[in-house]
């Protein structure tokens, strides 16, 4: 099964799809397989709390079990006191007669607290500027190598800027992926200005005709004024040459990350104008629960999931599916 | 650290403070509070769970009721299980009889691994031993770059193969080559793997077998979920490690993950990483963040620090000149660069009892501030550091030329300058501060934070 990334990439040709390497063709099941295999731990949680609670009656109990287990996917209070009070409403109202009608609302309502904004990647600007940012270890570089290599195979041609210039051998690492993408990378010397990296990052886009230039930059914690003001200093150096720029700026939230993540995603939204979420390392046993929480406090668009450290790991996000993997039928004792 | 969670705690009892006896209702209201701060706190929920029931069972027992002071008691309790939970002691590493001492890293992806190899190298070095690193993280691209370079900072050796040996073979050599050096620590640095990845762990299993670790420290990020426990567990039943290393504890995570850690698995946190620097690394202190997060301040950790980076006998000598009123630019000087010896400010500014976190969290210590205020006293001349009456206008816009200020960075310093020698003059005529540093932080003087 291959996917139809035009419709993740506003300005790649209609109906542009991406083949998977060759040698992963055999193995290659759809996305929602494979967030499901991910959450397959997941799943055994959450039905050993439904095979039990399915047949109760709708009691304090049966409630306070729906919240412990959307908090075990790290939901968050917040949303989980929304999401459990909705439900409710739809007991109240008779909705819920038996577990098929629950898990149906418990997802519905799951996949309704992710913001409706516009999920889509526009690349149609020439050359579009995309701005990855977020916490240390998150997967920043990694997921511009895929991104790259998405829209390389979708006939763009990207160029990546290496605007971390902080950590020992980031820029070896993005310099890595372009040679894996086959693709131009733009980068100084350890410890240089960032600021002055990308400057030459977007000229050199805006000189050699790259479709979409994706600057990386350094990991940072939200929490250091310092450098949260140098990821501003970085967005007015990419709009000296693109006034309109960056067309995209995408943060990587770590699926594993517990309530610090909403924080995070408050704070990034604050210094820069956050447009999009990628949820990362949804391969593991993590629910990612946080990104229900950033997403509808935040009202952020979830864009896009790493599911693993391979190129083509990267998937459009569908709430939908995400609340479905979430709560999987086999809950209900399949 | 944990700034939130003791806000919560705090929030939590102050309801309970404001009365002389606890009854039930307060109990629960406290516990309710509690339960929800540590779930917010990313706590794993069954750990909340236990928890809250020990402190509601003993808060609701004879002990506090017939206490004379219920609150402080009540205070008492969830310090000492919070204490429990996380670890009654300070945790070392084992060091082998016979050199190398190996040390195997492990963890998840962008936990912090490679870093940490390096912090930790940094610390060992500090204490005397002679440490090496093995870059045997061959997947993610550069990581090995990475270790090298941070080896070339520190001056530690670092063994490896580039990225296309086996990681197995790269320790076990790595292990030959350190002894040959004679080097009596080895750090091996590891790919960050899925817990759930089965031929990632078996490599890491087989690692193990080949270089028997005397320490198997899991690094692990402080932002860490409620999936903290599943990756803990399952690190543990395939390498059973040691201890943990919890990482980015700089920002404002709550660090839950270290409680349900410790009581899922029953091994202590050893290490926390502070900051960006290499020397941002210290032992994991559990009894004090205890402390901590019932707003009790790091007291301890902050005179640690104060010892290790003031020098006791100019300590004695500012001392003696603060008693005959001759605080002059000099010593100004001295001071600030021996308190940012102990790190970073917003580290400190933590560890200071008395200070609310909340309002901490907004108070942004500017680090260049410092940096400007120290080149405009280096280019006073000697004379007028002396004597600060001397500066006069052109030698005003002279010294703010000479250190790449505006004048009014000058005229500030100068202001505030006066003003402390006032208070020290105050302070000299009355009570003496034991150590310059209460003055700068404690005392309100000043400082520009």
């Amino acid at each position: 099964m291959t996917q139809n990334w035009s419709e993740v990439f506003v300005g790649v040709e209609e109906g542009a799809r991406v083949e998977p390497p060759e040698e992963k063709q055999r193995k290659r099941r759809g996305w929602f397989q494979q967030l499901r295999e991910g959450l397959s731990k997941s799943r055994q949680a959450l039905q050993q709390q439904f095979s039990a609670i399915i047949f109760d009656q709708l009691d304090d109990e049966f409630w306070e079990r729906i919240e412990e287990t959307l908090i075990y996917a790290d939901v968050g209070v917040e949303s989980t006191v929304s999401i459990v009070e909705q439900l409710e409403q739809a007991a109240d109202a008779g909705e819920i007669t038996d577990s098929q009608q629950l898990l149906h609302h418990l997802r519905t309502i799951t996949a309704d607290h992710f913001s409706g904004a516009d999920a889509r990647i526009d690349v149609s600007k020439m050359p579009t500027v995309i701005l990855v940012v977020g916490v240390n270890g998150t997967g920043k570089t990694t997921t511009i190598g895929k991104i790259a290599w998405h829209l390389k195979q979708l006939g763009k041609e990207p160029l990546l800027v290496a605007g971390d210039t902080f950590r020992a051998a980031a820029i070896e690492q993005l310099v890595e992926w372009g040679k894996r993408v086959d693709c131009e990378v733009i980068h100084s010397e350890r410890g240089a200005d960032p600021g002055a990296v990308v400057f030459d990052g977007i000229a050199a886009a805006k000189s050699r005709g790259a479709d979409v230039v994706i600057v990386d930059t350094a990991g940072r914690l939200h929490t250091q004024v310092n450098l949260m003001k140098e990821l501003e200093k970085i967005v007015r150096v990419i709009r000296k040459q693109v006034p309109d720029a960056p067309h995209e700026t995408l943060l990587t939230i770590d699926a594993t990350t517990g309530q610090n993540g909403l924080v995070q995603a408050r704070l990034f939204k604050e210094a820069v104008d956050i447009t999009g979420v990628i949820l990362t390392k949804m391969d593991g046993t993590a629910k990612g629960g946080i990104a229900v929480a950033i997403s509808h406090e935040l009202d952020l668009p979830l864009k896009l999931i790493g599911t693993g450290e391979k190129m083509e790991h990267l998937q459009p996000f569908d709430a939908g599916g995400f609340a479905e993997a979430l709560f999987d039928d086999t809950l209900l004792g399949g | 650290m944990f700034d939130t969670l003791s806000d919560k705690l705090q929030g939590a009892l102050d309801s309970v403070k404001g009365q002389g006896k606890l009854t039930e209702k307060d109990v629960e209201r406290a516990a309710r509070e509690i339960r929800l701060a540590l779930l917010e706190a990313d706590v794993n929920y069954k750990v909340v769970k236990d928890f809250v029931k020990k402190v509601k069972d003993r808060a609701m027992g004879a002990e506090i009721l017939q206490s004379l002071t219920p609150a402080q008691q009540f205070v008492k309790i969830i310090n000492e299980e919070l204490t429990e939970l996380m670890g009654s002691t300070a945790n070392k590493l084992s060091f082998s009889p016979r050199p190398p001492t190996v040390i195997l890293m492990v963890g998840l992806q962008g936990s912090g691994k490679t870093t940490t190899c390096g912090k930790l190298a940094n610390m060992l070095k500090s204490q005397g031993k002679s440490p090496a690193m093995v870059a045997a993280d061959v997947y993610r691209p550069a990581a090995v770059d990475q270790l090298k370079s941070l080896g070339e900072q520190l001056d530690v050796p670092v063994y490896d193969e580039g990225t296309q040996a086996d990681p197995v073979d790269i320790a076990k050599h790595g292990l030959a080559w350190a002894r040959e050096l004679g080097r009596d620590v080895l750090i091996v640095d590891t790919a960050g793997r899925l817990h759930i990845d089965e031929t990632l762990m078996d490599e890491l299993v087989r690692i193990r077998k080949e270089v028997k670790p005397h320490n198997i420290l899991l690094v692990l990020d402080a932002m860490t979920g409620q999936d903290a426990v599943n990756v803990a567990q399952q690190f543990q039943e395939r390498v059973n490690f040691d201890g943990v290393v919890l990482t980015k504890l700089d920002g404002d995570a709550r660090g839950g993950a270290a409680l349900s850690v410790k009581a899922v698995t029953g091994k202590p946190v050893k290490f926390a990483s502070t900051g960006e620097k290499l020397d941002a690394f210290e032992h994991f202190h559990p009894d004090r963040m205890a402390g901590r997060i019932l707003g009790m301040g790091d007291v301890l950790s902050l005179v640690e620090k104060a010892e290790q980076a003031v020098d006791r006998k100019k300590a004695e000598e500012l001392e003696q000149r603060l008693r005959k009123s001759q605080f002059t630019f000099d010593d100004f000087l001295d001071q600030m660069q021996q308190v940012r010896n102990m790190g970073p400010l917003q580290n400190l500014l933590g560890m200071i009892p008395g200070l609310p976190m909340g309002k901490l969290k907004d108070l942004q210590v500017d680090e260049k501030a410092l940096g400007r205020i120290e080149a405009i006293i280096q280019s006073m001349t000697a004379e007028e550091r002396r004597n600060p009456d001397l500066i006069t206008g052109s030698r005003r816009r002279r010294i703010a030329e000479g250190s790449g200020n505006d004048i009014q960075a000058v005229n500030q310093l100068l202001k505030q300058f006066k003003q402390m020698q006032k208070m020290v003059k105050q302070l000299s005529s009355g009570k003496m501060p034991k150590n310059p540093f209460q003055m700068l932080g404690g005392g309100g003087g000043g400082l520009p934070f």
